[in-house]
């Protein structure tokens, strides 16, 4: 793992090739993390290709309501020579929650940006195939967003369907006597 | 009768073919997009191991294009751990790769104990890694068994199942559950392994490689095997890395990377083994790399049985861990523990923490944002199948329908995991 040192050493060099790049750094339980500005990823990412880290091990979405900006992309690398890893964030607003994709340099990136697209609604601009992956294509909303709520969804089932009854209740509406009786 | 004045376009192509005219000069040919044909592989069929849809571009036998569609058994399981206690997210996580259960929960504990940082005794790490063995051979059992009954072998199912029983029973013996046991916890295991828990399991590594001869026996020299395995669907190293593909299929290509060693975890460095790999990477390397690897897990658990050091199963940190049962009758502290423990939870330090291991399909990594409530803002999990899938369209084009079943068999998708 590259220790605090290296992490200062490796973010001076980033910030000589790519200026305004480097946000910040951060190094948490043996592992450095450099903060980049959203546009600068692709370079940022090929940078550190560069340097080792060649494996894209994996891309996560985050939510940091109610902080500002909200929405959080990290990158995982890891190099495999020296058995190091490195994470790269970047936040963006949820108002202009434009990222640039790095799938057409990393292909590993295609399901997982798309994934984050669909939990998220961070748009990866330059994906070559942006669309749903988990979620229906017409399902509306982000669902791993923190102000998402939980709760069901209304399923009609056969036997209400034959009957005429109404499905939708007891998502919003309790079944009639399953009411709690007044004290 | 009177000859049609006017004639198709297609018919007017066809009688200008002159038959002795080499191939190559034919105004007619192949049609080049009106020959393909598009056929939908799934969602339910049984080769496609879980729901998973394919969409396959054909032209006659052979696939021009494949795109796989997932989703169908998406559970929102990453939501419902938003809203759950970290203790009480280890058995929904586990039900994502529903193979891999051990390994889903050791990575996501990893991960909570990397946040809170917290040592884990000996025993319980040797203990984690017994299971963990445990569970990467059921998981091939599975894989191997199922494969090649899509290959048409059917006996091979009964002998792998019957191996994979083996193992529950084991799992049932330290935990009280043969599947999705919860048995590691945040600071160690649940419970000491009991007494005949290790005769039991010696029993079973000794008489596991004499079964995993047999069942090489049974596919190794089948012809029919074989001319789906052999320089089938080959990749090399380079595009899988590309790719992010990782574990057994990495491995076959040739590229010897494995976290156990490489990274080592839970005392992985404490064993001696051997990484198996492949040369070039097509079926017959993934098939062979699979079997090999359950010698070495063999290998492992035996060595962890040996070596079982004395000692506490889990970590005594009070606000993390229950105390134990017999504190509970004498210690008001114990008590008012195990009482925070249980309605609220643990608390965890803000942080982010990344836990890779290695899961019987490759690098499982566990994503954990922590907030300083008892719940954790974020669980992700970076799923070997998921990422692996990608793999299958370069795979599979310009290969034989056929050998498309075989080289998903190989690639042992969950789709547990992948939709997660």
């Amino acid at each position: 793992m590259p220790d605090a040192t290296g992490l200062e050493l490796l973010a001076q060099e980033l910030r000589e090739t790519e200026p305004d790049a480097v946000l910040e750094t951060t190094f948490f339980r043996e592992k450095g993390r450099i903060a980049v500005a959203p546009a600068s990823i692709p370079a940022v990412l090929q940078f550190l290709k560069g340097k080792g880290f060649t494996f894209l091990a994996s891309v996560h979405g985050l939510d940091y309501y109610p902080d500002e900006p909200r929405l959080g992309v990290q990158y995982e690398l890891l190099n495999m020579h020296d058995v190091d890893r490195l994470t790269v964030t970047l936040r963006v607003p949820v108002d202009a929650p434009e990222v640039p994709s790095v799938t057409p340099q990393w292909p590993t990136a295609d399901h997982q940006e798309r994934e984050i697209f669909d939990m998220f609604g961070v748009v990866f601009e330059g994906h070559p195939d942006l669309r749903r992956i988990l979620m229906p294509e017409d399902y509306e909303g982000f669902p791993q967003r923190r102000d998402f709520p939980v709760g069901g969804e209304p399923i009609l089932f056969t036997q209400q369907q034959a009957h005429g009854t109404d499905y939708t209740l007891g998502v919003d509406v309790p079944h009639e006597g399953s009411e709690t009786p007044d004290a | 009768m009177s000859t049609p004045t006017s004639v198709s376009e297609y018919r007017k192509a066809e009688q200008a073919v002159d038959i002795d005219a080499p191939i190559g000069s034919q105004p007619l040919g192949y049609a080049g997009e009106q020959e393909l044909l598009t056929l939908n592989l799934g969602p339910h069929h049984p080769a496609t191991h879980g729901v998973l849809r394919l969409l396959t571009t054909l032209e006659g036998e052979v696939v021009r294009d494949i795109k796989p569609i997932i989703g169908y058994v998406h559970t929102g399981i990453e939501k419902t751990a938003e809203q759950k206690s970290y203790w009480k997210v280890i058995p929904v996580v586990e039900r994502m790769d529903y193979l891999a259960y051990y390994f889903n929960s050791m990575a996501y504990c990893g991960a909570v104990e990397t946040l809170l940082d917290l040592e884990v005794p000996k025993r319980a790490q040797y203990l984690r890694v017994i299971h963990l063995e445990l569970n990467r051979i059921m998981s091939h059992m599975v894989w191997l068994g199922t494969s090649a009954l899509d290959l048409g072998a059917m006996s091979l199912l009964f002998y792998c199942f019957r191996e994979r029983d083996n193992i529950l029973d084991l799992f049932e013996m330290s935990s009280g559950a043969r599947m999705h046991t919860r048995y590691f916890q945040v600071g160690g295991v649940m419970e000491d392994i009991p007494r005949g828990f290790e005769e039991k399991c010696r029993a079973f590594i000794k008489r596991m490689p004499r079964a995993t001869d047999d069942m090489r026996a049974l596919l190794s020299h089948n012809e029919i095997f074989l001319h789906r395995m052999r320089n089938v669907t080959p990749l090399d190293a380079e595009t899988l890395l590309g790719l992010g593909v990782s574990g057994p299929l990495l491995r076959a290509a040739g590229n010897p990377w494995d976290l156990r060693k490489a990274a080592p975890y839970s005392s992985y460095e404490d064993f001696e083994f051997n990484i198996p790999i492949g040369t070039k990477g097509d079926n017959w390397d993934r098939y062979a790399v699979r079997v090999a690897e359950i010698y070495e897990s063999c290998k492992i658990i035996e060595q962890a049985l040996d070596g079982l050091p004395e000692g506490a199963h889990i970590a005594d940190d009070r606000k993390v861990v229950l105390p134990p049962r017999h504190e509970l009758a004498t210690s008001m502290e114990a008590l008012i523990h195990h009482f925070k423990l249980v309605t609220e939870g643990l608390r965890e330090p803000p942080g982010e923490a990344y836990y890779p291991i290695e899961s019987p399909r490759g690098e499982l990594g566990c994503f954990v944002r922590a907030d300083g409530s008892s719940k954790p803002a974020r669980v992700h999990m970076r799923d070997p199948s998921f990422v692996n899938l990608q793999a299958t369209a370069p795979m599979v084009k310009d290969s034989y329908l056929a050998d498309l079943i075989a080289t998903l068999a190989m690639l042992d998708p969950i789709l547990g995991g992948i939709d997660r």
